[in-house]
């Protein structure tokens, strides 16, 4: 620095540095520009005083203006609250088939509905409703307990095979394996199996039939048509909770399982339970 | 005595000695630009007159777009994410047509400046338009600058003190016209008017308006050259463009020098004397403040008063006008080539001149086919190309549009009969402002039939759909195909969305899922 370098062609002294020949001019800053650096030094002592900043041994300084993040979110979460207000209102006031009749408050008790399920109900019937072996599709047409919107929503108010639920939907299909012969099982297999689709042994059929007519038609009715009342399935259609075919058929006859749901009414709610049936019963088989 | 021969003597100084000491900043000289006259002046004034009055009065423009759209020519409805330009009107998804609009004003500018220099910065950049305007009125109030100049330097008198608080006033009024025009672009401009002047408006408008308020006053009144030559990038990255083709305002001093302001007295003793009479006249008119004799530099934002300038005191004294013209630099070395007789040190007017006065026949003059060479017939092209491309897609684009999503999950349903059903999210885009009533039809996958989510009618092939005005509608749609017609674990198919009244239509093909064995 102290010999003094001057930049022939600028006449501008340089700073001193060279890097293979080139030389950084030392042009003085504007004076404007230095008041602007000032200027943030006096804006962030400013906002030191005015928001939380300083670190203190527990927490930190809050600031005169009070801000705090975690109100923000506060203040946030209670104004849609208060936008929620109105649906939620209407919900808990309407029936789920009102509820469904209306634009805007299905949109908003499908989109309710559709969270709830994520967190409550995809453990057994999956994130699409799709259901697998002994949890039921929700998406199809097939109802074992009625696809009215209210039906749906009594079934998830109280459950299914729910014992602490005196309301819970309720069925037993007794254990065949001890009361016909493993020969009337295959016989009534076949004959079930018939009904909606072919079977090996077309000579088992009509044996089958009758051992249906004998043991089966209390439940499921004459036609195999099922009965909604207690839970019995339509055996004539084309879908299989504990799968298709003779040798499913069979297994489920001899010793039949029988799945549970609980009743939600008490963990979720009114509210919540009516979302749901709304959401359930928009999935494209409501009825 | 003292034998200091013995006292090493060492080589050190202070860092901040005295002669290597230099500010770290310096202060503005402060500019006083002189009025001047001439025919680039008044095509200044024209291009402020237009450019102004597009900022100031587009707004208030009116286009009838029927009931159902608003009726302002130029809106950008941030709220409806609607953007309207006169005839046209652009959706967000449409977002592209801007952004080729604005590789067409960078190739443009490339164009622009590849020919005629810095001519953004010298007549159409806000920053020159409003500093011209504020000019406009600092010379009405205290006068121009020699009576500025007495003024600034002289005490604080009653005078001074009235002429430059109204001068600030008018200032800050021009601003808050600037900041108000702005926000006009973003809502109904008479409505949004008496809204601001009620008390009415939104925040968001009175803060907008403030703060645009606060940079115009401050860019325009107290800033100036400072923005161009410290703040912006454009000198810069426009320096880069310029070719030796390119025009660019030119102090000539191949018939300028050697300067004299005694021009007789030095003829008189028999040295050369070129036309420059050093009088300065092209210093005082400078905005920027700068001297174009020095050479083309940073800070000249080609605004070309100084030709203006120069012209003038050129008439006064009979000579040829171009002393500071727009000349390009390939003309400039030529004629320096032929000043300086192929590199002499120092210029001799006589070599450009024929005996009697006149300048010979070597001295090159710009002339307008110099624009048209291949770097601008590059750009030319592109620019077109892009602006016929923009032109085509706008006039043959969709104003009835249909999007396609099918559920993930699940794929695909078994119904209790055994067929299957595939559920669809349709989306119809209504993209004109008018209520209309669009058939939804399936087309392909033999025997399927679909049903919408709360429209009440029958399974079938066709569905009519009535779309509100400008808006999208999104439908779940679900499609159903009997067990015997299944081909396949994914067919494809169309979903058709027509306008029977217009006839426009568009398609989007979709895939039908079903399991393996579907019976």
């Amino acid at each position: 620095m102290s010999n003094e370098h001057i930049d022939e062609v600028s006449g501008v002294s340089t700073t001193g540095h060279e890097w293979d020949g080139i030389r950084e001019l030392n042009n003085p800053l504007p004076r404007w520009w230095i008041w602007t650096f000032y200027f943030t030094i006096v804006w962030a002592i400013g906002y030191t005083i005015f928001y939380p900043a300083w670190p203190m041994l527990s927490s930190a300084t809050s600031g005169l203006l009070g801000y705090s993040s975690r109100n923000d979110v506060k203040n946030e979460l209670a104004a849609a609250e208060l936008a929620k207000g109105k649906y939620v209102a209407a919900i808990q006031s309407k029936t789920v088939s009102e509820i469904a009749a209306d634009d805007a408050l299905r949109e908003f008790a499908v989109a309710a509905g559709g969270a709830a399920f994520k967190v409550n109900c995809v453990q057994c019937h999956g994130s699409g409703a799709q259901g697998s072996k002994g949890f039921p599709n929700l998406n199809d047409d097939d109802w074992l307990w009625g696809g009215k919107a209210d039906q749906i929503q009594q079934t998830i108010t109280h459950g299914i095979r729910f014992a602490s639920d005196p309301d819970t939907r309720m069925s037993e299909m007794p254990a065949f394996g001890d009361i016909i012969t493993p020969e009337q099982i295959a016989q009534v297999s076949a004959y079930v199996a018939s009904l909606s689709g072919k079977v090996q042994d077309a000579s088992l059929i009509e044996p089958g039939a009758k051992v249906f007519a004998e043991n089966c038609v209390a439940c499921h009715g004459d036609k195999a048509k099922g009965n909604r009342d207690l839970g019995a399935p339509d055996l004539t259609d084309a879908i299989w909770l504990y799968g298709s075919g003779e040798a499913a058929i069979a297994a489920q006859v001899r010793a039949p399982k029988h799945g549970v749901m609980p009743a939600w009414v008490g963990r979720l709610g009114e509210t919540k339970v009516k979302e749901l049936a709304v959401y359930v019963h928009s999935l494209g088989g409501g009825e | 005595m003292l034998d200091n021969t013995q006292i090493e003597r060492l080589e050190a100084e202070a860092v901040n000695s005295a002669k290597v000491r230099q500010p770290l900043y310096a202060a503005r000289k402060k500019v006083f630009p002189k009025r001047a006259t001439g025919s680039f002046r008044q095509f200044k004034w024209l291009v402020m007159a237009i450019t102004l009055g597009i900022y100031y009065l587009t707004p208030w423009l009116r286009w009838d777009r029927g009931p159902f759209a608003p009726d302002q020519a130029v809106l950008l409805d941030l709220a409806n994410r609607r953007f309207y330009f006169f005839f046209i009107e652009i959706w967000p998804q449409e977002f592209y047509y801007v952004a080729a609009l604005l590789v067409m004003a960078g190739v443009g500018l490339f164009l622009i400046t590849s020919t005629v220099g810095r001519a953004w910065c010298g007549y159409t950049c806000p920053q020159t338009v409003w500093v011209d305007l504020f000019l406009v009125v600092e010379r009405a109030i205290e006068g121009d600058r020699n009576a500025r100049i007495k003024l600034d330097a002289g005490p604080w008198t009653a005078r001074k003190l009235v002429l430059r608080i109204s001068k600030h006033a008018i200032w800050l009024v021009i601003g808050a016209v600037t900041g108000g025009a702005w926000i006009f672009y973003f809502a109904d401009a008479p409505t949004l008017a008496r809204e601001l002047f009620t008390g009415t408006a939104a925040p968001i408008a009175y803060i907008t308006v403030a703060v645009l308020t606060a940079t115009t006053y401050t860019f325009g009144g107290l800033m100036r050259e400072q923005v161009c030559t410290y703040m912006c990038p454009w000198p810069r990255i426009q320096a880069a463009m310029l070719d030796e083709h390119s025009l660019t305002v030119t102090y000539n001093d191949w018939r300028g020098e050697p300067r004299s302001r005694h021009a007789k007295k030095v003829l008189a003793a028999g040295q050369p004397v070129g036309d420059c009479v050093d009088c300065n006249a092209c210093v005082a008119v400078c905005p920027m403040g700068i001297d174009i004799r020095d050479g083309q530099q940073l800070e000249c934002i080609t605004c070309a008063l100084c030709i203006d300038a120069c012209d003038s005191v050129m008439d006064k004294l009979g000579r040829e006008h171009g002393l500071i013209s727009y000349a390009t630099l390939s003309d400039y070395n030529a004629n320096m080539m032929l000043a300086t007789a192929g590199g002499a040190t120092s210029v001799n007017p006589s070599l450009i001149r024929t005996a009697d006065g006149p300048f010979s026949d070597k001295v090159a003059h710009f002339h307008i086919r110099k624009i048209f060479r291949p770097r601008t017939y590059v750009y030319m092209g592109i620019w077109s190309l892009i602006g016929l491309g923009l032109l085509y897609s706008l006039l043959t684009r969709d104003r009835l549009e249909v999007n396609v999503l099918h559920d993930r999950n699940p794929q695909f349903v078994t119904l209790s009969d055994g067929s299957i059903r595939n559920g669809y999210t349709v989306k119809l885009l209504n993209m004109i402002p008018e209520p209309r009533t669009i058939v939804v039809t399936l087309q392909g996958l033999e025997g399927a039939e679909m049903s919408v989510v709360g429209i009440d009618l029958p399974a079938g092939r066709s569905v009519p759909i009535s779309v509100e005005p400008d808006r999208l509608k999104m439908l779940k749609v679900f499609v159903r195909q009997p067990a015997g017609q299944i081909q396949g674990t994914a067919q494809t198919f169309k979903f058709r969305a027509e306008d029977k009244a217009s006839f426009e239509s568009d398609e989007y093909t979709a895939t039908f899922n079903a399991p393996e064995i579907a019976r």
